[in-house]
C-alpha cells in the first residue's frame, strides 16, 4: 500500500493554500490497491440499525415496525452526542453556531448601518457606542463584521452546495460506471486536484471579472474534486457490501440503491470533507476579496475590510485585528467541527474502539 | 522503478495536457468573443477586429491551440496584449523575487514544523504538547494576509526592524537589502504553511509511536523516545516528503497574496495585476507555467519518495 497519507490523515484543508495541489499523494499505479479499503470507515451503516443490539427486542415480542423505525432514526443521530463529548467537536459546533446566529441577526439588525459613512466619527477607538471602534470613513466595525458574517456564511454555503454537486457526481461517475469511464474519471480527478483553488479563481475572474460567485465556483469546483477523491473509494467499498447487494436483489433500481443505501453510507466521510471545504471557502472569500476578485466594494466582507484597513496599518494597527480574528475563529471552528465529526462518525478513530479496529480487518478488499 | 517512473511520467504529461486544454478553453472559448472582452465596451469594431487578428481568433480553435502549445514547447509562453512584452521573459524576471521567497518560506516552514511536530507528538500527554497542537491548529486557520499584517505591525511598525513593504529597486545587486525585504513575507508564508505541516508531522509521529517496530526497539532496551527517534523518525520523514508537493503549491498560492500585501515585484503580483487588467493571453501563459510547475514538483516528489522508501522499491 503506497498511500502516503496515514490513516486518519486525510489532507486537512484549512486554507486556500492547503488544497491538495500536487499529485504527490496519488500513486497512480496502485489504484487497484487503493480502491478497496480506505483509511476511514464510516460509522455502522444506518441500514444495520435494525440488527443493532436493541434492548427492546430482547426476549420480548418482536418490535413493531414503528419502534424499529424510531430506533433506526435514533441510531442515525447517534453521532451528535458523540460529537458533543469531544472537545474539538463541541468547540467547533459552538463557534459555527455563533457565526451562523450572528449572520442571521445581521440580516435584521446591526448596531449601526454597516455602510453608514460618518466622517466625524472616523477612527473611533473601541468603546461606547462603537464597541470595536470605527474605520477611516466612520463605519462601525462591529456592524461591518456582523454583516460580513452573513456574506461569509452565504458564500460558504454556496461553495458547499457546488462542491457537493461536483463531488458527488464525480464520485458516482468514478465509482459506479463502466470500467473505462470510471478509470478515466479517476485520472481526471487526480489531475484536477493539482489545481489550487486560487488558480481556478484567477481563471474564472480573468474571464468574468471579480464577484462573490468567483469564490463560490472556484472553491466549489476545487473542493468538489477533493470530495470526489475521498468519496469515490468509499463508494466503491460500499458498493460491494451485503446490504447494497440485498437491495439489488430486492429489485431496487441503481438510482434507488444509490439514494437509499450508497449515499447514506458515504455521508459521514462526505460531511467531514464538506466542513473542511467550507473552512477553505471562508479563507478563500477573505483572500480573494482582499485581492479584489471577490466581494464588490458595496458588499460587507471581512476580506475587503482587511484590504481597506491595511492602508492605515501604520497609523491604526489595532483595527486590523478584528476582521482577522473573525476569519480565524470561523475557520478554526469549521476545521475543528470537521475533525470532531470525523472522530464522532469513525469508530476506528476513537480510542476505546478497539473492537472496531479489529473488525475492520475483516472487510474484504474489493478490487475492480 | 523504471516502470513506475515511466507510468508516472505518462501521467505527468497527461496532466500537463489536460491543464493546458482547460486553461485554453476557459480563457479563449468560455468568454465568447475574447477580442470584444479585451477591447472593452467602448471599442470600435476596427479595434476588435485588430485584436482578433493579433490573437489569431479567426482561425479554427484547434489550430489556435496547436499554435499556442507549439510556442510553449519552444519556450514562448505568449506575449502580453497590453505591453507587448514576452511572458517568458517577464516570468523569468519576476521569478527572481518569487523563487527566493518560496525557498525561504519553505525553509522556515520545515525548520520550525519538523522539530516542533515531533515534540508535540512525544509530549502529547503533557501540557506543552497540547499547547503546541492547539497553537498549530489555530495558526493553520489564520488567513495568510492577516498573518502578514500582524507581523508588519509588530516588526515593522512597532519595532521598526524590517521594511513593511517593497523590494529594493536595485534588486539582487544589493543582496542584504533584498533579503531584508523578503524576511517578513517569507516568515508569514512559512509560519502559516509550517503550522499545517506541524499538524501533519505530529500525526505522522503519533502514527509511528504505535508501530510494532518502535515497540520492539523499546523492548530491546532503548528508551521510548530513543526508539521513536531512531526508528520512527525515518518513517515520519518519508511521509513529510509526500506532502512537500502540497506545501510547494501552498507556498505559490501564499506568494500570490503575500506579494500583494508586501508589494513585492514577483510572479504572484504580476498575475493579480494581469487578471485585473484582463490581459488574457498573458494570464494564459502564466497560469500554464504555474500549474505546470506544481505538476512537475508533484512528479519529482513522487519519484523521490519512491526511491527513498525501500519497501516501495521492492514492490515494483
Amino acid at each position: 500500500m503506497s498511500t502516503p497519507l496515514e490513516p486518519g490523515m486525510s489532507p486537512e484543508p484549512a486554507g486556500m493554500s492547503q488544497i491538495p495541489a500536487g499529485m504527490s499523494q496519488i500513486p497512480p499505479l496502485s489504484r487497484s490497491q487503493n480502491d478497496g479499503i480506505r483509511d476511514t470507515v464510516p460509522a455502522p451503516p444506518p441500514d444495520a440499525g435494525g440488527t443493532s443490539p436493541g434492548a427492546a427486542g430482547r426476549g420480548g415480542p418482536a418490535p413493531t415496525r414503528r419502534a424499529r423505525r424510531a430506533r433506526r432514526r435514533a441510531a442515525r443521530w447517534a453521532w451528535l452526542p458523540r460529537l458533543w463529548s469531544l472537545s474539538t467537536g463541541r468547540f467547533g459546533l459552538i463557534v459555527v453556531m455563533v457565526v451562523v446566529a450572528t449572520a442571521v441577526i445581521a440580516a435584521f439588525w446591526t448596531p449601526f448601518d454597516p455602510q453608514q459613512v460618518e466622517i466625524s466619527e472616523r477612527w473611533q477607538p473601541p468603546g461606547w457606542p462603537h464597541l470595536l471602534g470605527t474605520d477611516g470613513t466612520g463605519r462601525d466595525i462591529l456592524s461591518l463584521l456582523m454583516a460580513g458574517a452573513r456574506t461569509t456564511i452565504i458564500v460558504a454555503v454556496g461553495a458547499g452546495i457546488v462542491a457537493t454537486i461536483v463531488g458527488i457526481s464525480l464520485a458516482a461517475l468514478g465509482a459506479l460506471t463502466a470500467r473505462w469511464v470510471r478509470e478515466s474519471v479517476a485520472v481526471f480527478v487526480d489531475i484536477l486536484i493539482a489545481f489550487p483553488v486560487l488558480i481556478i479563481a484567477m481563471m474564472i475572474s480573468a474571464v468574468w471579472g471579480g464577484s462573490l460567485w468567483v469564490v463560490v465556483w472556484s472553491v466549489g469546483i476545487g473542493f468538489g474534486v477533493n470530495i470526489a477523491r475521498v468519496t469515490r473509494p468509499e463508494l466503491r467499498r460500499v458498493l460491494h457490501s451485503e446490504f447494497v447487494l440485498a437491495g439489488r436483489m430486492a429489485g431496487l433500481t441503481p438510482g434507488q440503491n444509490l439514494v437509499r443505501h450508497l449515499l447514506p453510507n458515504v455521508a459521514p466521510v462526505f460531511i467531514v470533507q464538506l466542513s473542511w471545504g467550507m473552512a477553505v471557502a471562508v479563507l478563500a472569500e477573505a483572500g480573494l476579496s482582499y485581492l479584489g476578485f471577490g466581494a464588490p466594494v458595496t458588499e460587507p466582507s471581512w476580506g475587503l475590510l482587511l484590504a481597506e484597513l491595511q492602508q492605515f496599518i501604520t497609523v491604526h494597527p489595532l483595527s486590523v485585528v478584528w476582521p482577522g480574528l473573525a476569519i480565524t475563529l470561523t475557520v478554526l471552528g469549521l476545521n475543528l467541527l470537521g475533525d470532531g465529526l470525523r472522530e464522532a462518525t469513525d469508530p476506528t478513530l476513537s480510542r476505546r474502539g478497539g473492537s472496531a479496529r479489529t473488525a475492520r480487518t475483516h472487510v474484504p478488499e474489493v478490487v475492480s | 522503478m523504471i516502470r513506475y517512473t515511466l507510468t508516472r511520467a505518462a501521467l505527468l504529461l497527461l496532466g500537463l495536457f489536460v491543464a493546458s486544454v482547460l486553461i485554453f478553453l476557459t480563457l479563449r472559448v468560455l468568454p465568447g468573443d475574447v477580442a470584444q472582452l479585451i477591447a472593452g465596451t467602448n471599442s470600435t469594431p476596427e479595434q476588435v477586429a485588430g485584436i482578433r487578428e493579433e490573437l489569431g481568433l479567426d482561425e479554427p480553435l484547434f489550430s489556435q491551440y496547436v499554435d499556442w502549445i507549439g510556442g510553449v514547447l519552444r519556450g514562448d509562453l505568449g506575449t502580453s496584449l497590453l505591453t507587448g512584452t514576452s511572458v517568458t521573459d517577464e516570468l523569468a524576471e519576476k521569478a527572481q523575487v518569487t523563487i527566493p521567497l518560496g525557498i525561504l518560506a519553505l525553509t522556515i516552514a520545515l525548520v520550525f514544523s519538523l522539530p516542533l511536530g515531533v515534540l508535540s507528538a512525544m509530549r502529547r500527554v503533557r501540557w506543552s504538547g497540547t499547547a503546541l497542537s492547539v497553537g498549530a491548529q489555530t495558526l493553520a486557520a489564520v488567513p495568510v494576509v492577516w498573518a502578514g499584517m500582524m507581523l508588519v505591525v509588530v516588526f515593522a511598525v512597532w519595532l521598526g526592524w524590517l521594511p513593511a513593504q517593497g523590494f529594493p529597486r536595485a534588486g539582487w545587486s544589493d543582496p542584504a537589502a533584498a533579503i531584508r525585504a523578503l524576511v517578513l513575507p517569507a516568515l508569514t508564508i512559512g509560519i502559516v504553511e509550517g503550522a499545517m505541516l506541524l499538524r501533519f508531522v505530529r500525526s505522522a509521529t503519533l502514527q509511528a509511536v504505535g508501530q510494532d517496530y518502535v515497540r520492539t526497539a523499546a523492548a530491546k532496551g532503548l528508551t521510548r523516545d530513543a526508539a521513536l527517534i531512531r526508528h520512527g523518525l525515518p518513517n515520519v520523514g518519508l511521509s513529510v516528503v509526500t506532502v512537500l508537493g502540497l506545501q510547494v503549491a501552498g507556498i505559490i498560492v501564499g506568494a500570490v497574496v503575500i506579494e500583494q500585501l508586501f508589494t513585492l515585484p514577483g510572479i504572484g503580483r504580476m498575475l493579480v495585476a494581469d487578471v485585473g487588467a484582463r490581459d488574457l493571453p498573458k494570464v494564459q501563459g502564466e497560469l500554464l507555467a504555474l500549474t505546470g510547475f506544481v505538476l512537475i514538483v508533484g512528479f519529482v516528489v513522487d519519484l523521490v519518495h519512491r526511491s527513498l522508501d525501500p519497501r516501495q522499491r521492492e514492490a515494483t
